[in-house]
């Protein structure tokens, strides 16, 4: 457990998530094993109030610290977001007033997380730390997403103070830059198992260090032959060696049944083309312009965009569809793999981008990367363009 | 109190007396329903031997079932085993949970012993015991044709009349309440089944807060691959997993003397559906629909069921795993423990069966002129003087994951409070399925707190009668949710946690009044002996004894601990 801790603490400094000497994360299994000597004594408590085997408290570091303190004293709490992880996964982002055990447990007995005073982050699991870890880095995506866009609002339909304004300069300023185009991806056409394992590992790594996905979120997959090799679900994309999954397109074998929940929307893509690597990340800027729609103060589906958005929208010709994770009735299986069969790349509401091409990763990444900036370009272009106004 | 409806009947067989009682709320809302619940009531009575009258057969809904939630149609059906004399608790399907929310009752308590075959029928809030002599050695199929189709029935088939200590009770035809032989019990009270049918409905708290409830589910559900993916239960059933399993090389193979089998590629589930084009159909207001039917009407094999028949009696014939299915559906008889008795047969008689010899012995069992192989694996091996030859926990077999290939699943077999059972943490979940997230399957670290907060979690899900399946998508977060929109009290997920540790405390307590101990809480020594089948980069070596004792030792530590946030 000593190393999982140890694993898990280094992620979140290295994504830049959370601050080194503020991490208190522990595991539980007969005993409760720490990260570090000093632990917050207070934070023991929790754990004979809940059965859980893993908690980590973290205060966020900049600029996520900056605009969860300022979501906190701006919106209505819980802190109600509308990206795919809150909807489906976390539901909301509860906020307590105290950091005392005895106020924190009743959130932790409801919620794998809650932003205590601070801010700090407070998250759960009761498997292992990987757990905590995503649940820590799932609300800095949708607290960075929020924010963005209920500034945007503001900034449209209301006025902002001098303080609102410096912090969201300051927060721009620190969030992770642009990322630029990375050296050429191995070169298709695959023709072996083996080179198409080396290419999804590739493009896994190259997609998380480039900061276009959370790790734990986002699928790649690549076509040879008759058989899709996919990321498994809830895989690491930077660390997919031995979490491939082969997936006969004849559907004669089921042991794909761990493979990724979009493996219906990769199949479609190479059943209606000729592309042969699909991409999936979850870009901030793209989520959030996907989510930014100038009709919804008006349109009577504002409460399902994500199912039932009929508008055919796109940023700068990039089409954003409406789909839900998976299959089911408004399944993205349905509505993306059309949008990326002609443009080569679509935006899900509130979700990610996927991008498709032929022969290897190299088209499919730029894609991605492409997209990821121009959305990044044109938020910054609307802030700028209601300043003006 | 909404959800509830505050009543469950007492039926007594020997005098035909009924009863009501009203548990309180305070009662409701810490076992709210379904195992809980079911065992709130057997706690009393459980030193009673299962042929005593006085022992209860219990029958238990919960405050979810009838209503918009998720996989609204399940129960708990709760005795001790004839086949263990562990505490025995099944959930189960079909529609029978909701005709008796409907008639009014939140369960049903059957005691005492009939002097002849007969039926209970309930009809609202009328019962009556009704003479069935003529319905013996009727197949649960018969039973309910013979009722008609309105309402529910549960019913045994022949095997439980012949005596066959594996054999289950069976909700309307299709679904199975099995494992430690229940309808055995039930046959020895001369109960040929329970026919209920109601007409009410169970009022809801706040309805919008459900359908909210319910669309987080379905969201979870929809975004699973396991569940609704296309490789998943929903398209294929359960028999999806069994690639999985041989992939992995966890298939128990020769009465788990090897973990592959090599011609599991040509009877996987995919194949079964090519050759049967199968139709799908599930338990009451289920959206996943996982029973696939072929067009004959026959059920196809739940993965189990395919497994044992296949892999661990080495038979390659598809037809005949079919066929065993259907006998033991017909006659009522667990899959797991038939497979496994005859698997362990042909490991003492020293070579494989044939396919013909495998039907010919399931017909023989199930209509008791086997009368050996009826008692299970375990008795089977004992009688014939090679015990080490019954892969079985507590006495009963082991299903279709082998140990060596998924630590926490082995610490799980050992600790179960009804024997050698994969639902009661089912550590293939993140072992194997990789939810919540993936942990490493050869390893013991960390598995003794994710077995005891799985068997917690386990034991709410079935009391709040929901389906463990849906489990690997959603979470008692969700569930909270949907519980508290029904019922209108303030719940969480750390709160039915608690329910599900109070319930899984009160089993041990319960089979360690009966005997059971520290020694019953171990593998068959197969599994720390011998190795699996490795190959392909992956090594399968015997489990390590020391290790394995030390995971059991922190389990025991860690289930000792109070119950979290609760007084002592």
């Amino acid at each position: 457990m000593k190393a999982l801790l140890a694993t898990y603490t280094h992620k979140l400094v290295e994504r830049g998530l959370a601050l080194a000497d503020d991490i208190h994360f522990a595991a539980r299994e007969a005993e409760v094993v720490w990260n570090r000597p000093d632990p917050a004594r207070e934070l023991e408590a929790i754990f004979s109030g809940i059965s859980i085997s893993t908690l980590l408290s973290a205060q966020p570091a900049e600029p996520y610290r900056t605009l969860l303190d300022s979501l906190v004293r701006s919106q209505p709490h819980p802190l109600q977001a509308r990206d795919t992880e809150t909807r489906t996964f976390l539901h909301d982002l509860p906020v307590s007033p105290t950091a005392d055990a005895e106020t924190l447990l009743p959130y932790l007995r409801r919620r794998k997380g809650v932003i205590a005073p601070g801010p700090r982050l407070i998250t759960t699991g009761t498997v292992t730390p990987e757990q905590a870890y995503i649940v820590f880095s799932s609300m800095i995506h949708a607290a960075c997403v929020l924010y963005c866009l209920d500034h945007l609002d503001r900034r449209r339909y209301s006025a902002l103070s001098t303080r609102e304004l410096r912090e969201f300069d300051f927060i721009m300023e620190r969030l992770p830059p642009s990322p630029s185009p990375p050296p050429a991806l191995v070169r298709g056409p695959f023709t072996s198992e083996d080179a198409v394992l080396a290419a999804v590992v590739e493009a896994g790594e190259r997609t998380v260090a480039a900061g276009l996905v959370d790790s734990y979120f986002g699928n790649v997959s690549c076509r040879l032959d008759n058989v899709i090799y996919i990321s498994q679900t809830g895989s690491s994309l930077e660390e997919l060696t031995g979490c491939i999954d082969a997936c006969p397109m004849d559907q004669s074998s089921c042991a794909g049944i761990t493979a990724s929940s979009e493996l219906s929307a990769h199949r479609r893509i190479y059943t209606e083309t000729e592309m042969d690597v699909v991409l999936h990340g979850h870009p901030r800027f793209a989520v959030i312009l996907s989510l930014d729609c100038p009709e919804r103060p008006h349109c009577p589906d504002a409460h399902r965009c994500h199912t039932h958005c009929s508008r055919e929208r796109e940023v700068h010709g990039i089409p954003i569809v409406s789909g839900e994770v998976g299959t089911g009735p408004f399944g993205l299986d349905r509505t993306m793999p059309p949008a990326v069969a002609r443009e080569g790349a679509a935006i899900v509401y509130g979700h990610g981008v996927f991008t498709a091409a032929r022969r290897d990763f190299n088209t499919a990444f730029q894609r991605l990367l492409q997209v990821e900036n121009t959305c990044r370009q044109e938020f910054a272009a609307q802030v700028r363009a209601v300043s003006r106004n | 109190m909404k959800g509830w409806c505050g009543k469950i009947l007492t039926v007594d067989l020997g005098t035909g007396k009924t009863r009501t009682l009203t548990p309180d709320a305070r009662t409701y809302s810490r076992f709210i329903g379904g195992r809980a619940l079911a065992g709130f009531f057997l706690g009393p009575e459980v030193k009673r031997h299962w042929l005593d009258p006085k022992l209860p057969l219990i029958f238990m809904t919960g405050p979810l079932v009838d209503t918009l939630a998720p996989t609204p149609g399940r129960m708990t059906i709760m005795s001790r085993s004839p086949l263990t004399g562990t505490i025995c608790d099944a959930s189960v399907g079909g529609h029978f949970g909701v005709q008796l929310k409907r008639a009014g009752w939140d369960g049903i308590l059957i005691t005492g012993q009939s002097p002849h075959l007969c039926g209970v029928e309930i009809h609202n809030r009328e019962v009556r015991i009704i003479s069935a002599a003529e319905t013996s050695g009727m197949s649960p199929g018969e039973i309910r044709q013979r009722l008609g189709k309105e309402g529910s029935v549960a019913a045994i088939g022949g095997a439980a009349e012949a005596g066959v200590r594996f054999a289950g009770i069976v909700v309307d035809k299709h679904y199975f309440a099995g494992r430690g032989g229940l309808g055995r019990l039930m046959a020895a009270r001369n109960l040929k089944f329970v026919w209920v049918r109601g007409d009410g409905r169970t009022p809801v708290y706040d309805s919008r807060e459900l359908t909210a409830a319910r669309r987080d589910i379905l969201r979870l559900s929809a975004a699973s691959p396991v569940l609704q993916g296309e490789l998943g239960i929903q398209s294929f059933g359960t028999a999806a997993l069994y690639d999985l399993m041989h992939q992995r090389r966890m298939m128990p193979t020769a009465n788990f003397r090897r973990t592959r089998f090599p011609a599991a590629g040509q009877m996987n589930a995919p194949a079964l559906h090519r050759r049967y084009r199968p139709r799908s159909s599930g338990c009451a207001g289920c959206h996943i629909r996982c029973k696939k039917q072929d067009t004959a009407g026959r059920s196809l094999p739940e993965f189990e069921t395919l497994s044992h028949f296949s892999a661990l009696l080495e038979n390659t014939d598809v037809e005949v795993v079919m066929e065993a299915n259907q006998i033991c559906g017909t006659a009522g008889m667990d899959t797991i423990e038939a497979g496994s008795t005859l698997a362990c047969h042909f490991e003492i008689l020293g070579r494989p069966p044939d396919a013909k010899e495998i039907l010919e012995l399931l017909r023989a069992t199930a209509d008791g002129s086997r009368q050996d192989l009826g008692q299970g694996a375990a008795r089977l091996a004992a009688a014939c003087g090679r015990p080490e030859t019954a892969m079985a926990v507590k006495g009963q077999s082991l299903p279709a994951y082998d140990p060596r290939g998924a630590y926490g699943m082995a610490l799980a077999y050992a600790v179960s409070t009804r024997g050698g059972c994969h639902l009661r943490a089912y550590p293939i979940s993140h072992e194997i399925l990789r939810k919540p997230v993936a942990t490493d399957r050869f390893s013991f670290s960390g598995k003794a707190r994710m077995v005891k907060i799985a068997e917690d979690q386990h034991a709410a899900v079935d009391s709040l009668t929901a389906c463990k399946f849906l489990f690997f998508a959603a979470s008692l977060e969700e569930y909270a949710r949907a519980l508290s929109a029904v019922t209108g009290l303030e719940t969480s997920a750390q709160d039915l946690q608690a329910v599900g540790e109070r319930a899984v405390k009160a089993e041990r307590q319960m089979n360690q009044a009966n005997g059971f101990s520290e020694k019953d809480d171990d593998l068959p020594v197969r599994f720390f002996n011998e190795a699996g089948t490795s190959g392909g980069g992956i090594t399968v070596p015997p489990l390590n004894r020391r290790d394995f004792l030390a995971a059991r030792e922190t389990y025991y530590r860690i289930r000792d601990d109070r119950i979290a946030g609760e007084e002592q």
